[in-house]
């Protein structure tokens, strides 16, 4: 990067400083950067990470820096990741409109994104106040990281101004955009806006794995200069794909809950079956983005524990374990509302009847594998059990608390959730090929080999071999269940190949409890994705930048489980109470009120 | 004749419950925790009403006798009796909880705490993110110095280990009843399995003593074994560990990226 560019990014950077300064007189924060400045000065560029005292964390009107700071960048990061995800599936969304020429996909895509509007400049905002609280509470790790991510704050910065331009032009141009080239343009600014958002995220991700895995600077934290090493860090990609899955289904979870809010208060049965569908179509997306968000989870994970065994035995064996738990709880429950709503949604079909006998199986071995998935290593036990079992280790329950059974766990809960899915596909259609039954016992032993395999690689590779096979077999148990569930797919649509329907859908017959379903959806992935964020966060205990930029402040404790999880919950409560304003204001938007002699006629 | 939808809801859920309790405390003989009972039941029940009320039928039919007895008024009495016997269970339940009982209070003690990332160990300051078992390179490069260094593992094992950790490695040795919580069964599968040797030497030098804070309460009777034992020794007992057990330290293989 050119020094210009530098000193405009430090400009920026000084401005907001000044500025803050002037607003909240007696803190000192300009000995902080003039430190920086002054080691830099003497170091040919760059300096070692700051060593800090208690005394050079500022203490503003009396708030707890740490509190601001976790409460304001989760706030931020939900939103973040609802404005995010929203604009990838309207695309789809958009593109699957032009293609089928259904107008009914362009009008979902455009509610879509108007939800996302408001919620875009939330982010904004709320992105604006995490940039104070860190100036304002952590000036010395602020200035550390923005000497070294000088240049990515700079492009970031302008990336945001081209995300509003693209934004407001892809909002606003929707309904201009329309028909032959213009729908082209239209679609080449959302791929666009797709573009920079991601490029936003990747950035922001880099700043916070450089925190959990420094690159590009020595054991004393002085920057080699090389800024894509210290993007390009160990968890980097790691992070970025878990995000980027997640936040396709979260957004897809958001506006769930924004359909069924609609449902639940439409006044007309058309609105109802609008509504329905949109909640049905946003449910599908929330469902095929959760589907692989386990891998994408156990990847991250793993690259944990590769990095760092502190680490790695912080997150899942020690101090955090037992908010994995409640983790592993969520997801379950993620998984069993998506399924419910998927068996309630079966009643818009007259056909659905001959499946429901399948039902109850399916719950159970999905509420088995739950079980399984949640079961804790270490047990809570009470005196007389612990005699009772000779030790605090159980020989039947022990075996579960560990990975390979929660993988095979996870898996048989995914293979199954397809099968629901499959089950509501085939719910309102009658199969015309005259080898309809032969194909029907094709993808009974299709599943049977699958879940067979996923149960003989979780239970010989996970207990019977060492670790290295025991991760390595993931890989394969993965594999099976995305080669079962796309040789079904592809099955089926033979299967179905002009198959007659049993009769008209009926959007809008769906009960109510189904719509609570959605709800039960977003919040817990809203809570899910607090809590694992604090332990992303947390594992670092007390350091800044891990090994690297100690944090000496008085909050550098790690707080207890009770503690964080209020936190937690409170953070997901204002952002749902702004979730909802988010909906309400996009409901105002479109009212008109005409009172009646007001205006000269 | 059929069995209400109701009935048949509640007898789903009695069979769950007191199925995990035949099969765990009386046929495994392994008791099931009542903490990990109650949240299985938990989603049990979930499970039970997911399957019961996802069509309008069922839904209709689990709810109608309740909705009956609510709004009919030849149930009065039955209503009566219901709207008395639920308060009072429920009152109970939380009296039989708060009731002050001798037993000490349940721990969520850390049994597996993360290691720091260095640790000071006869005297030296060691980086257990890079730590190896020098010997353990023998085990592929020279097979008898190998199984030579496993033997003297298991002789400093049986002289110092075995009166806790037993002698086939199951946690069951003759002090073990007397400590809690018991020492730690290598057999297991969650334990040295899980780790690598690294985390073995940490815990083995520097003992329940050098637990770090996230493990407390510290009521681990392991003793400083780097008081007692030399390097050499330490590593050898760690060989003969997994050796005996048949597992193998927690590796990355070829794709040990870690810094």
């Amino acid at each position: 990067m050119n020094t210009n560019k530098k000193l405009l990014s430090y400009g920026i950077l000084a401005t907001l400083v000044v500025g803050l300064l002037a607003a909240f007189g007696g803190t000192d924060l300009s000995a902080a950067f003039a430190a920086g400045e002054e080691v830099a000065a003497t170091t040919g560029g760059y300096g070692p990470a700051p060593v800090t005292t208690a005394a050079d964390y500022p203490s503003v009107a009396g708030a707890n820096g740490r509190l601001v700071v976790w409460i304001v960048a989760q706030l931020h990061l939900w939103f973040a990741a609802f404005v995010l995800a929203v604009p990838i599936f309207v695309f789809i969304i958009e593109v699957i409109g032009m293609r089928t020429r259904d107008k009914r996909y362009d009008d979902m895509a455009y509610e879509f994104i108007k939800v996302s509007i408001t919620a875009y400049s939330l982010t904004a905002i709320l992105g604006g106040l995490l940039l104070f609280a860190l100036i304002l509470f952590y000036p010395h790790l602020f200035g550390y990281l923005s000497t070294i991510f000088s240049d990515s704050m700079f492009y970031y910065a302008l990336l945001f101004f081209a995300e509003s331009a693209v934004l407001y032009l892809y909002y606003y141009g929707w309904h201009w955009l329309q028909g032959g080239v213009r729908k082209w343009i239209h679609l080449t600014l959302g791929l666009l806006l797709n573009a920079v958002g991601t490029g936003l995220m990747l950035l922001a991700n880099s700043w916070l794995t450089f925190m959990m895995s420094p690159a590009g600077v020595d054991a004393a934290g002085v920057f080699s200069g090389d800024s894509w090493a210290a993007i390009h860090n160990f968890l980097w990609n790691p992070i970025n794909i878990h995000r980027f899955v997640a936040n396709i289904a979260y957004g897809g979870s958001i506006v769930g809950a924004y359909a069924a809010f609609k449902f639940l208060t439409a006044g007309t049965d058309r609105e109802k079956a609008h509504y329905d569908w949109m909640g049905y179509n946003a449910n599908f997306i929330a469902i095929c983005a959760l589907l692989p968000l386990p891998f994408a989870g156990y990847y991250l994970a793993a690259e944990i524990y590769a990095y760092s065994q502190q680490m790695g035995i912080t997150l899942m064996g020690g101090i955090f374990a037992w908010l994995f738990i409640i983790q592993a709880v969520l997801i379950g429950a993620l998984f069993l509302s998506a399924n419910y709503y998927l068996w309630c949604g079966m009643g818009r079909s007259d056909g659905a009847k001959r499946y429901h006998k399948y039902i109850k199986y399916i719950a159970i071995v999905l509420i088995g594998a739950f079980l399984v998935w949640f079961t804790p290593h270490t047990l809570v036990l009470t005196n007389s059990e612990l005699k009772a079992l000779g030790g605090p280790h159980h020989s039947i329950l022990g075996p579960l608390g560990i990975m390979p059974a929660k993988n095979t766990a996870v898996n048989t809960m995914i293979i199954f959730t397809f099968l629901s899915f499959l089950f509501y596909r085939r719910s309102n259609k009658v199969a015309v090929v005259r080898w309809e039954r032969a194909g029907n016992i094709a993808q009974v032993a299709l599943f049977a080999a699958g879940i067979a395999n996923i149960l003989f690689l979780g239970i010989y590779h996970g207990y019977f071999t060492n670790t290295v096979y025991k991760v390595a077999a993931s890989i394969p148990q993965v594999m099976t269940t995305f080669v079962v569930i796309v040789t079904s797919l592809v099955l089926d649509s033979f299967i179905y190949r002009g198959a007659k329907d049993v009769g008209p859908l009926h959007w809008g017959r769906i009960p109510d409890r189904a719509q609570y379903a959605l709800f039960l959806l977003a919040v817990a992935f809203t809570w899910l994705m607090g809590l694992m964020g604090y332990i992303r966060s947390g594992i670092r205990q007390h350091w800044h930048v891990v090994d690297i930029m100690r944090d000496n402040s008085a909050d550098a404790f790690t707080p207890t489980l009770g503690y964080a999880a209020n936190v937690v919950s409170i953070a997901a409560i204002i952002f749902l109470t702004m979730v909802i304003f988010v909906f309400w204001i996009a409901q105002v938007s479109s009212t008109k009120t005409l009172p009646s002699g007001y205006w000269k006629e | 004749m059929r069995i209400p939808k109701l009935l048949q809801a509640v007898l789903v859920l009695v069979f769950v419950y007191y199925g995990f309790i035949v099969v765990f405390d009386y046929i495994l003989g392994a008791v099931i925790p009542r903490s990990l009972l109650t949240m299985y039941m938990f989603f049990a029940t979930a499970g039970v009403f997911m399957v019961f009320t996802f069509d309008e039928q069922g839904a209709h039919e689990l709810v109608a006798p309740i909705k009956a007895m609510v709004e009919q008024p030849r149930f009065r009495f039955i209503r009566n009796l219901v709207f008395l016997i639920i308060p009072i269970a429920v009152g109970y339940n939380v009296y039989g909880r708060t009731l002050p009982s001798f037993e000490a209070p349940v721990e969520l003690r850390t049994i597996h705490p993360a290691p720091p990332s260095t640790a000071k160990i006869y005297g030296n300051r060691v980086n257990l993110l890079t730590l190896e078992n020098p010997f353990r390179h023998t085990q592929t490069d020279d097979p008898e110095l190998f199984a030579e260094y496993v033997a003297e593992g298991a002789e400093v094992y049986i002289m110092n280990c075995q009166y806790c950790h037993g002698d086939k490695l199951d946690g069951k040795g003759p002090f073990a009843e007397g400590l809690n919580p018991t020492p730690l069964n290598f057999q297991d599968i969650g334990t040295i399995a899980q780790l690598q040797e690294s985390y073995l030497f940490w815990r083995i030098t520097t003992g329940g003593p050098g637990l770090p804070q996230e493990a407390a309460p510290w009521i681990s009777s392991m003793p400083v074994w780097q008081d007692f034992l030399s390097v050499d020794e330490v590593w050898k007992v760690i060989l003969f560990l997994y050796d005996y057990t048949g597992h193998e330290p927690r590796s990355w293989g070829e794709a040990d990226a870690g810094h």
